[in-house]
């Protein structure tokens, strides 16, 4: 008698046809939709929303946000969180005031620097949770508060105004677009949300970084055993995602002309509410940032128009939060029937 | 005589004080293709894992063609051509098979762009040879599991590695398959490639493998050629005593009440029609391949899943069971296929795992657990059962996997359930203590409960069921008398499919 003799498996039992486009494309057209929906239901509540000056103001604000929510998309692809992207912002903008205002050094080097303590704050995040295995919420919540600290102390709690930098506003307030053609006259921060948009979907989708970002939310085991530096590769998304903080930094200050030490923490609600509206999934191993965008201009579409319809600002956190629990449960039917 | 491409020797690994292997020894030569074989828990998985740099030994030397060499990583056993195939899938489900294949080794341009293209045709060549009919760009997640274990072999054979181990690579896959794989692995060998093959299956092995190595209790026990050696030698060698072939005695339970019947289950494409009947004291075996069914149809009259239709009568009156608190009230239980996820909680001991399914039993009305009970019993049971553990404080995970199924047995007895389902009940344990679980399942039904038994294994069907019912895609295609019933048989009920596509 033959002591093994395991039965073979059976013959192709239908396969679940759930292939990874296909589903986050489909929750991509729910959000849109859903965004589009929104803002038919404004514009026939409101003759005022469809003002280009309305239109603006949705897009200038949806700019901070929808960079941070960048950044977030790709931490929370790799199955991780990052809590402390709020006040990394401030510590980043923060750091350009040390730069252009106490050293008094060229605009680009401000520039530079806030993007260089982005990338650097995410690399420590990193370092915790690759290295140190601390659990990502934990790191970063960490991070979250000792930046906080950080740009109270370094500021000395107070300011740091951008006036010795004339140049400092346009970052975010002038109009290159506006600059060529005059009656569209889209502030910079909205044109740097889409340039920081397109090439971190360029990153994701077609580069190295990219590929490694879902592979490790996916299965980071299998990853491992395949031989690659997982904890290299790790720090590297983290530092990717500070460094894109970084540009959100350059942004709030421009368009505050300061940088305000006490600011920051909340924003980074907002940011990961945006890339779950958009469809990432918080368990990692997908995730566009199209969605992600979408997400954001969800939010700021939303709170706009309930502003506009006079609605009071309490219940404008009660609409967003109920929009988030509401996205990230279609998300859960929707993965459960796949 | 070339030197051998590998020798390992004298290697020795613990875990957590638990010793896996203590005199782990190795020889590899070129061209050939060495079975690896033992028990679960042997050591044959652990041995090659340090050799593939996934372990670290405690001691020990490993040679790579005559020199001693160092593995202190999975990418630095890449570096010195080494290549594994694990036994459990070790896929990234949101990628493609072809970004799974090449993970690490992407081609690319200007340094980070990756060259998707080139990673597709790459990944297709390799599909070619292997004659693998799949879309490099695939999302494995949605793979079968046999096409997932043929991705696994393919990213292992773009490594192009000069030693090759395998372990269970046909675990998943159908004749036609591992006869394309053989044919590769026999490629590999004329190409100089060192092949292990870890594998149970000894007519796979009968057919591809040079030489046996037979491991046991975390020891080297001897090295000897496959053809000449006998299959008895090979298990004597493997479990050190022999195997008493046990005789089939069926007890007539015809006249045993009805213990559970059901009509017409319906779930999805998953369970189509399933009716059936179970008498006091009967071992019904469920037969099928990998996928049949058996599993959904004990999970949902278990509760675990949702019915579309069907009814379901314990003890003669019908019941209504949405969910297994429900299932438990009416005297069923579940001993699931994986028990490490489903069936123990891992970080607990042994008494707690007992009283799991108990627990309101042994706490007062303030809610505190009464621990001089819960010791009692579990001392019980270990008593009965004879589970092999230090003390009933002893955390389950460090028990072997005979014990700890074991351990889900008592808890199932303690809560008094009279019908028990059994999937897989020997998966991952070893031939000694198989034996024990078999006689435990006999006890059982003599002393009146009602044994469903799912298993992929024939020869354990064919020992332990009173009657056996054959499960393909869904539906049951027959029932055999369990005395007289043979393995052709069950396995021509279990691949009869349905000619006619219903969905």
């Amino acid at each position: 008698m033959n002591p093994d003799t395991t039965m073979p498996p059976a013959l192709a039992v239908a396969p679940q046809k759930k292939s990874l486009g296909a589903g986050s494309g489909r929750q991509k057209l729910l959000a849109f939709a859903s965004l589009l929906g929104l803002l038919i239901f404004f514009s026939v509540a409101s003759p005022n929303f469809l003002q280009t000056d309305n239109l603006v103001s949705i897009l200038q604000s949806t700019a901070v946000n929808g960079v941070l929510a960048v950044a977030c998309t790709f931490v929370i692809i790799t199955a991780g969180i990052d809590l402390s992207v709020g006040t990394m912002m401030t510590f980043c903008a923060v750091m350009a005031g040390v730069v252009l205002t106490y050293w008094g050094m060229p605009i680009y080097v401000g520039i530079a620097a806030a993007i260089f303590f982005g990338a650097l704050c995410g690399a420590t995040s990193g370092l915790l949770i690759a290295k140190l295995k601390i659990p990502p919420f934990i790191a970063t919540l960490g991070m979250m508060m000792l930046l906080k600290g950080l740009s109270l102390v370094i500021s000395g709690t107070k300011p740091i105004y951008f006036n010795d930098t004339p140049d400092f506003p346009a970052i975010s307030q002038d109009s290159l677009i506006g600059y060529f053609i005059p009656s569209v006259p889209i502030p910079n921060a909205v044109l740097i949300l889409f340039v920081v948009a397109v090439l971190a979907s360029i990153i994701l989708n077609k580069t190295i970084v990219g590929r490694y970002t879902f592979a490790l939310g996916s299965n980071e085991e299998a990853v491992r055993l395949s031989g690659v530096n997982v904890v290299f590769w790790k720090v590297v998304v983290y530092a990717l995602s500070g460094a894109i903080c970084g540009i959100a930094g350059l942004l709030i200050a421009s368009r505050l002309n300061s940088a305000q030490p006490a600011l920051g923490q909340g924003y980074e609600l907002d940011a990961i509410a945006a890339v779950v509206i958009g469809g990432t999934s918080l368990s990692g191993g997908a995730g566009t940032i199209m969605g992600t965008i979408i997400g954001a201009f969800i939010m700021s579409v939303l709170i706009n128009g309930l502003r506009i319809l006079s609605v009071a600002q309490e219940w404008q956190t009660v609409v967003t939060g109920v929009i988030i629990i509401l996205a990230v449960y279609t998300d859960i039917v929707r993965r459960g029937k796949a | 005589m070339n030197s051998p491409r590998v020798q390992m020797r004298q290697i020795s690994k613990a875990f957590n004080g638990v010793v896996a292997l203590q005199n782990g020894q190795f020889e590899l030569l070129a061209g050939e293709v060495h079975a690896l074989m033992g028990e679960n828990g042997a050591g044959k998985s652990t041995l090659m894992k340090i050799l593939a740099g996934v372990y670290q030994r405690d001691s020990g030397e490993v040679w790579l063609d005559g020199q001693p060499v160092d593995v202190p990583s999975p990418a630095a056993a890449q570096a010195l051509g080494i290549g594994i195939v694990h036994q459990e899938l070790n896929l990234m489900n949101h990628l493609s098979a072809a970004q799974n294949m090449f993970i690490g080794r992407e081609p690319r341009r200007w340094g980070v762009w990756v060259d998707d293209d080139a990673l597709n045709r790459q990944a297709q060549a390799i599909f070619d040879e292997m004659r693998l009919q799949l879309d490099p760009r695939t999302p494995v997640g949605g793979l079968t599991v046999a096409k997932q274990q043929l991705v696994e072999i393919a990213k292992a054979l773009s490594c192009h590695s000069r030693v090759l181990i395998m372990d269970e690579p046909t675990a998943a896959l159908n004749e036609a398959e591992v006869a394309d794989l053989f044919r590769i692995i026999r490629q590999l060998k004329e190409r100089g490639v060192a092949v292990v093959y870890i594998s149970h299956k000894m007519d796979e092995l009968r057919q591809i493998a040079d030489r046996v190595t037979v491991m046991r209790d975390g020891q080297y026990v001897a090295t000897v050629p496959m053809a000449s050696t006998s299959m008895e030698d090979i298990i004597r060698m493997m479990v050190g005593r022999e195997l008493a072939a046990m005789a089939q005695h069926v007890p007539d339970t015809s006249a045993q009440p009805v213990a559970l019947e059901v009509r017409g289950l319906h779930r999805g494409r998953a369970v189509r029609n399933v009716s059936f009947s179970l008498r006091k004291g009967e071992i019904l075996g469920f037969a099928g391949l990998m996928g049949a069914g058996r599993t959904e149809v004990a999970r949902a009259i278990f509760g675990a899943d949702r019915l579309d239709a069907g009814e379901v009568w314990v003890r003669g009156a019908k019941v209504v069971i949405q969910t297994p608190q429900q299932a438990v009230a009416h005297g069923i239980g579940y001993l699931s296929e994986d028990r490490k996820h489903f069936g123990l909680a891992t970080g607990l001991d042994v008494q707690t795992n007992i009283a799991l399914a108990s627990l309101s039993r042994f706490t007062n009305p303030l809610g505190a657990v009464d621990q001089r009970k819960t010791h009692a019993a579990a001392e019980k049971f270990v008593q009965q059962l004879k589970i092999k553990t230090p003390s009933v404080q002893q955390p389950v995970r460090l028990l072997s996997g005979g014990n700890q199924q074991k351990v889900v047995i008592a808890k199932w007895l303690l809560r008094n359930c009279d019908v028990l389902f059994f999937d897989e009940p020997t998966r991952g344990i070893d031939i000694g203590a198989k034996s024990e679980i078999y006689k435990l399942i006999q006890d059982l039904a003599a002393s009146g409960k009602a044994i469903v038994m799912i298993s992929s294994e024939l020869p354990e069907v064919l020992r332990l069921s009173h009657r056996i019912l054959v499960m393909c895609e869904g539906r049951i295609t027959g029932e055999l008398p369990g005395a007289t019933a043979t393995q052709e048989q069950i396995m021509q009920l279990a691949t009869q499919r349905e000619t006619a596509e219903a969905v």
